[in-house]
């Protein structure tokens, strides 16, 4: 796969909070997001002939075909899984379909709205939910939501390495220093280490500023053959590897808490992150910019383990360090201030990010970045992530 | 009045059946796979470490230590605005290696939960007959 398919064009809807475009149309929202990543590409909806998406989108191509003016399709496909695991797998299914001449340009999309009744943090608690055989292993002990599950494995983190609170708020107040600067960010009042630790508990040891936004809002990226991108309006971005899965022990981690433990301890991402990297023929060291998925702080921690940007365990000291600062760490992280911040439209605004920072049109740019990271949400299985060059 | 008493009701089939059977039965029973001596959970029709399509499911003592912890004070729906704060745990159990329940300590506050606490199995049943393995602290190992 290796730097065979490019992300040509990036767009994307206005952002609202969570409920704001509930009223709006979602395939005129796609229609918006598209026309937006065909205009930067330099591209036309008839050029579109493929469709890539995931997290049980709804809108299929028998709806958006004929409504986005596409004359036909030639590929099709959604990665398994809820949540925003699938954003890197969506792009990668879109690669191989390229390069393997199933479709010139695929459109990788996803629009997120939630009426007031279901928003996804309760999750397994809404009464619209129905017992069945799996959840009854946690649903009746309250264990129903996400920032439950990730509370559980980053508390075993914290027992066995010793990371703390403290390590968590980095990683908030570093998120919305960058989204401060990001005129699209929805977050941009100043936050304080003080703030943080004062902010209401949620899922101890996670408290609100450890959570992610629930926004509203959609996004396309385009992705073509690298050939192809060549002859497009903007320098082409490469995908360099993509990951989509993790270890099959991993499975229904996040809600069985049944993984071994040095899983349990993890993000679900150390398995992939190996495949990028000899996918990419790179190491960690040779990355420029994360775009870590970060629907909790605390996972933005555990991925930085699982990538090797330091050893299991040393996720904690290395935020505390001032590294994933923007501009003088060693790796800025999600420096369009991430779904913490900036918004949560599960993850393909990270895709975006990377893009802008490869092409050196990014808010907060790290100078001559080459590289980047991308992840999508640790959840069960699959999860996913990639490479990006320029 | 049941904590959590909203989310108690479950849906088992055939492959979780035999669990909630024997908590019907006051028995802690996980599945052991018949050929490698794994234990899985939640209950599966394949072992992840052998393949094997076998399981019994042997008597356990409800002894266990816990092995992470939360406190949840949001109420992620609103009916269990009542129950918060309450303490969701994951727990080893003694005699059932690999294998971990999700579940709650009954009758502590939460600052008394721990990692590493001893716990034992303490029954629950809520009003509409459901049998749910809950947990008490173990002060002094007997
Ligand atoms: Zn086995």
């Amino acid at each position: 796969m290796k730097d065979r398919a490019c992300i040509v064009g990036v767009g994307a809807t206005r952002y609202g909070k969570r409920g704001e475009l509930f009223d709006e149309n979602p395939v005129a929202q796609i229609r918006e997001a598209l026309d937006a990543a065909l205009d930067d590409a330099g591209l036309t909806r008839r050029d579109v002939d493929g469709f890539a998406t995931y997290s049980v989108e709804k809108l299929d191509p028998s709806v958006l075909a004929p409504a986005l003016g596409i004359p036909a399709v030639n590929y099709s496909s959604m990665v398994h899984g809820g949540g925003g695991g699938g954003t890197c797998g969506a792009v990668a299914n879109a690669a191989a379909a390229v390069i393997a001449g199933q479709a010139d340009v695929v459109m990788v999309y996803k629009f997120i709205t939630q009426p007031p009744h279901a928003r996804f943090g309760a999750a397994y608690g809404s009464a619209q939910v129905a017992a069945d055989p799996l959840s009854d292993f946690h649903r009746p002990f309250g264990l129903i939501s996400p920032a439950q599950f990730f509370s559980l494995l980053f508390r075993r983190h914290m027992h066995r390495y010793g990371t703390t609170p403290l390590h968590l708020a980095e990683v908030a107040v570093s998120t919305r220093r960058n989204a401060m600067r990001n005129p699209k960010a929805l977050k941009r009042e100043p936050l304080t280490v003080e703030q943080h630790q004062a902010a209401r508990m949620i899922a101890d040891p996670f408290r609100l500023f450890d959570c992610c936004q629930e926004t509203d809002g959609g996004a396309v990226l385009l992705v073509t053959s690298a050939e192809r991108a060549r002859d497009l309006k903007q320098k082409p971005v490469y995908v360099m590897a993509a990951a989509m899965g993790g270890d099959s022990l991993w499975g229904q981690g996040l809600t069985s808490q049944n993984q071994p433990e040095d899983l349990y301890v993890s993000a679900g991402h150390a398995h992939m992150a190996k495949r990028l990297y000899a996918q990419a023929g790179i190491t960690p060291d040779d990355v420029d910019v994360a775009l870590l998925y970060d629907h909790f702080t605390g996972m933005v921690i555990l991925q930085l383990e699982d990538y090797g940007f330091c050893k299991r365990g040393e996720g904690g000291d290395l935020v505390a360090s001032g590294a994933i600062r923007w501009p003088d760490g060693r790796l800025p992280v999600n420096t369009h201030g991430g779904n913490l911040s900036e918004v949560y439209l599960l993850g393909l605004t990270h895709a975006i990010e990377a893009v802008r920072q490869l092409r050196g049109e990014a808010v907060n740019q790290v100078p001559d970045a080459e590289i980047a990271l991308v992840t999508a949400g640790p959840s069960n299985l699959p999860s996913s992530s990639m490479l990006l060059r320029r | 009045m049941t904590m959590l008493a909203d989310l108690a009701s479950i849906a088992p089939d055939a492959t979780t059946a035999p669990f909630w059977d024997a908590c019907r039965r006051r028995e802690l029973r996980l599945q052991r796979c018949s050929d490698c001596g794994a234990f899985r959970q939640p209950p599966s029709p394949g072992c992840p470490h052998c393949g094997s399509a076998r399981g019994d499911w042997p008597l356990l003592s409800g002894r266990g230590t816990v092995f992470s912890f939360t406190i949840v004070h949001h109420a992620a729906v609103p009916p269990l605005a009542a129950d918060v704060p309450y303490n969701v745990v994951v727990i080893e159990l003694d005699d059932a290696p690999g294998a971990r329940l999700i579940s709650n300590v009954l009758d502590v506050a939460p600052d008394d939960v721990s990692v590493g606490m001893r716990v034992d199995l303490a029954w629950d049943e809520t009003p509409d007959g459901v049998v749910l393995p809950r947990f008490r602290r173990v002060t002094a190992e007997r």
